[in-house]
């Protein structure tokens, strides 16, 4: 038997089974493999039916896809669920204490813990947000951390995603999907539900009605792009399981000096706006002039005090890449402890002496575009052929402040289901955090993606990747 | 409720409505096709081009070949002729998306189930042994829709608002279909009283399924004012002006909410539908059908219109 490299979260070496999952390997030691495939494949009917889909940009003829389900789920103990929010919701809070503060006081940058270039070089960073302070403080509302595994007790942060973290709808829908499959699971195990997301996301909202308002229940709107955008599915699901309006930008416009939307009976004011949008839609008075997109005058209804924006414009300079780097710093200078959640090592390449060791060790690194996401720009270097090494070199030196590079790192495996029965393959955590300024909630599950292909690393669904359904396991 | 969502409820209805009604077309000259003795079937697919309001862009497309097999997938499945029955699926589910929050699961469900099948049917051309098949299946995907509507939906706005669409297309392609073949109901091509040519008068009545209901109430006796009477005044028959104009008006005083002065589009629908009403057949006649015709065409459009200003469907 040859050494394993990879953590499994289901079976131990040896072939029993780790804890949280004891109940389950149980119930599928006596499930006919052959009728738990018939189930892979109504689930995905029942996807396609329902229009649980994505749109792929820059894909002519597929224009509508599905993110494959895989039925096996992704089960995490009570125990380690605990250690895990507490390091989310310190992660978050000094997130949002780290914005409010580089958008006013900038004492983080005055005691120089972060260094000012990685603010004024950062694309994301908006002057207009210059001396706003949202409601509470809060910038980023809704926030999903991506957490990787490595080992029993080792979690890693890799990306906080403060700015628009998508996939929120595949984690209710996954939870559906296995509840109608697999009733019997859910009576044997305790798992956490999450379907309340939807509620807690209004409530949430609510809570960060802007300073001007004076009613009982504020009006909150979902703002989508439009039924193109690739995430379009998730704003109507959000915006439907919420109660609220979903807008598009030609829907609002300011009056009064505040945010309206056009219904058949004339204009209704806004309170809170859960946007879907860039920054750089929002307002082509502020942000682009040569947007016919955006809604004129939104920055000064906001800093008016007349609406809240969710996430705040600006928060994007969270998800820098080269920001991150400094996490543990940022998250011990405003809570004053020492990060519970560890950071991946980082080396910024537009540092002389890291790029030198970057390149020096291309191979055994995952490098990364500052400002990427999506999986795209990305070099995995155990897995690129020497013609990409070559290639990705060229591009460090051209650009280095354009790159940071990681340890490839051994994520941990979940395994799926697949015709020769179950496979172990790598997996990540998106848990989902909603900020008001009364509370950090962390629904009790997030969204399990998982790479499909054996060995492969990147868990994206741009790149091929599938979810499963993630179960915290109640005490 | 937004008024771009009611715009969308609006177009999504139009859009099920103009498949089901092109379909039926297909439908009726595929009928005539097969059981027709003239020398010529080309004849009648031109007419049913010409029906279905498509026959400049078609002439553009394929000049004067009129054969059965570009007609069928033309009107079935060409991408440009927007109102094409796929093209009208299409259309009708990217606004289905746009309100999807105003939809019920249920009817949601029914017009993705209806678009992922009628794609599918419709991916390669539809040969004539399959087209029998095809129009079965849109017939019965836009049931489904209508069911699940009616079924599954509160009766609110948004219910007010897909059956305005629904009724608008219906009185629109009603008069369309008269006017194309008015000159056959006249009296002076047909003698008052005679039967009129057969294929002539049973495409009118078969491309608003109306062929058996009309020969049930009228005992087999077919005469051009019992048609026009049947299609434009008769309450009873769902496809009529009359009955369209009657259910707009409805659903616009749902709509109208006690506003004061009440909304143009009401008093609109409200004048056009009393012309309808309480007058005979005779009468229709008198004032010229093509004229009476034509009017109720411009007259449908300038409604549909004011009812968009009126809601606020663009702003």
């Amino acid at each position: 038997m040859t050494e394993r490299r990879f953590f499994d979260e289901m079976v131990l070496e040896g072939g029993d089974a780790r804890s949280p999952y004891a109940d389950y390997q149980k119930w599928f030691a006596n499930e006919d493999p052959k009728s738990l495939l018939k189930k892979s494949a109504e689930a995905e009917t029942f996807f396609r039916r329902i229009g649980i889909t994505f749109n792929v940009y820059g894909q002519k003829d597929a224009d509508e896809r599905l993110i494959p389900f895989d039925i096996v789920p992704r089960i995490i103990s009570a125990k380690e669920w605990r250690v895990l929010e507490k390091g989310i919701e310190q992660r978050v809070r000094a997130l949002n204490a780290f914005l409010a503060d580089i958008y006013n006081k900038q004492e983080i940058l005055k005691a120089g813990r972060v260094p000012e270039h990685i603010i004024s070089r950062n694309a994301a960073f908006l002057p207009q947000m210059i001396g706003m302070m949202p409601p509470g403080g809060v910038y980023t509302h809704i926030v999903g951390t991506d957490l990787v595994r490595t080992g029993e007790n080792e979690f890693y942060v890799l990306e906080d995603n403060a700015r628009t973290p998508s996939g929120v709808s595949y984690m209710l829908e996954n939870r559906e999907t296995m509840l109608q499959m697999f009733p019997e699971l859910f009576t044997k195990m305790k798992v956490r539900p999450v379907s309340s997301y939807p509620a807690e996301l209004r409530r949430s909202l609510g809570e960060c009605a802007p300073p001007n308002f004076n009613g009982t229940k504020p009006a909150v709107a979902v703002l989508t792009p439009g039924i193109h955008n690739s995430a379009y599915f998730e704003h109507s699901f959000l915006a439907d399981h919420m109660g609220a309006e979903l807008v598009e930008s030609s829907d609002l416009r300011v009056i009064d000096g505040r945010v309206q939307m056009r219904t058949t009976r004339g204009y209704k004011a806004l309170d809170v706006i859960y946007r879907r949008v860039d920054d750089e839609y929002l307002d082509p008075l502020t942000f682009n002039p040569d947007s016919l997109l955006g809604v004129p005058g939104i920055m000064d209804a906001y800093r008016a005090g007349n609406i809240t924006i969710a996430n705040a414009p600006g928060t994007g300079i969270a998800d820098d890449k080269a920001l991150y780097s400094y996490m543990p710093d940022i998250v011990e200078f405003y809570t004053g402890e020492k990060a519970i959640l560890q950071n991946v090592p980082t080396w910024r390449c537009s540092e002389e002496d890291s790029l030198k060791y970057v390149l020096d060790n291309l191979a055994e690194l995952v490098v990364k575009e500052v400002h990427g996401s999506g999986g795209y720009g990305m070099l995995v270097g155990p897995a690129a052929s020497k013609k990409e090494l070559k290639a990705f070199e060229a591009k460090l030196r051209a650009r280095p402040d354009n790159y940071v590079a990681q340890p490839t790192l051994a994520l941990s495996t979940v395994p799926i289901m697949t015709k020769a029965g179950l496979a172990p393959r790598h997996v990540d955590l998106r848990p989902f955090v909603l900020v008001s300024p009364k509370r950090v909630h962390i629904t009790a599950g997030g969204l399990t993606r998982v790479a499909l292909k054996e060995g492969s690393l990147v868990v994206n669904s741009s790149q091929g990747g599938g979810t499963k359904d993630t179960w915290v396991l109640g005490d | 409720m937004l008024g771009r969502t009611a715009g969308g409820l609006f177009w999504m209805f139009r859009y099920l409505e103009r498949s089901e009604n092109t379909a039926r077309l297909l439908e009726t000259g595929f009928r005539i096709a097969l059981t027709g003795a003239q020398e010529s079937n080309d004849s009648e697919w031109e007419s049913i081009v010409a029906t279905a309001g498509v026959r400049p862009a078609y002439v553009a497309k394929f000049d004067d070949d009129f054969e059965q097999a570009t007609v069928v997938n033309y009107l079935l499945r060409d991408r440009d002729n927007p109102s094409s029955v796929m093209s009208c699926i299409e259309a009708a589910r990217s606004n289905a998306k746009m309100v999807r929050t105003a939809l019920s699961s249920e009817v949601w469900e029914a017009v993705n189930e209806a678009w992922m099948t009628l794609k599918d049917q419709m991916k390669r051309p539809v040969s004539t042994k399959n087209l029998a098949e095809v129009l079965t299946s849109i017939r019965q995907h836009s049931s489904l829709v209508r069911g699940a509507l009616h079924g599954t939906m509160l009766r609110n706005d948004i219910f007010d608002f897909a059956r305005l669409g629904t009724y608008i297309e219906r009185a629109d392609n009603t008069s369309r279909i008269l006017d194309i073949k008015y000159y056959v109901l006249l009296p002076s091509t047909a003698y008052v009283g005679s039967s009129l040519d057969n294929a002539q008068w049973e495409t009118i009545l078969r491309s608003v399924s109306a062929f058996r209901s009309f020969r049930w109430l009228n005992e087999g006796e077919v005469t051009p004012m019992a048609i026009a009477d049947f299609m434009i005044l008769d309450k009873r028959m769902p496809r009529s002006l009359a009955f369209c104009h009657s259910k707009i008006v409805g659903n616009l005083s749902y709509l109208n909410h006690g506003a004061d002065p009440e909304l143009p589009c009401l008093k609109q629908a409200s004048q056009i539908h009393a012309r309808l009403s309480g007058r005979d057949i005779e009468s229709v006649f008198d004032e010229g059908l093509h004229e009476f015709l034509k009017s109720a065409i411009a007259d449908t459009g300038r409604l549909a219109a004011q009812i968009q200003e009126d809601f606020r469907f663009y702003g």
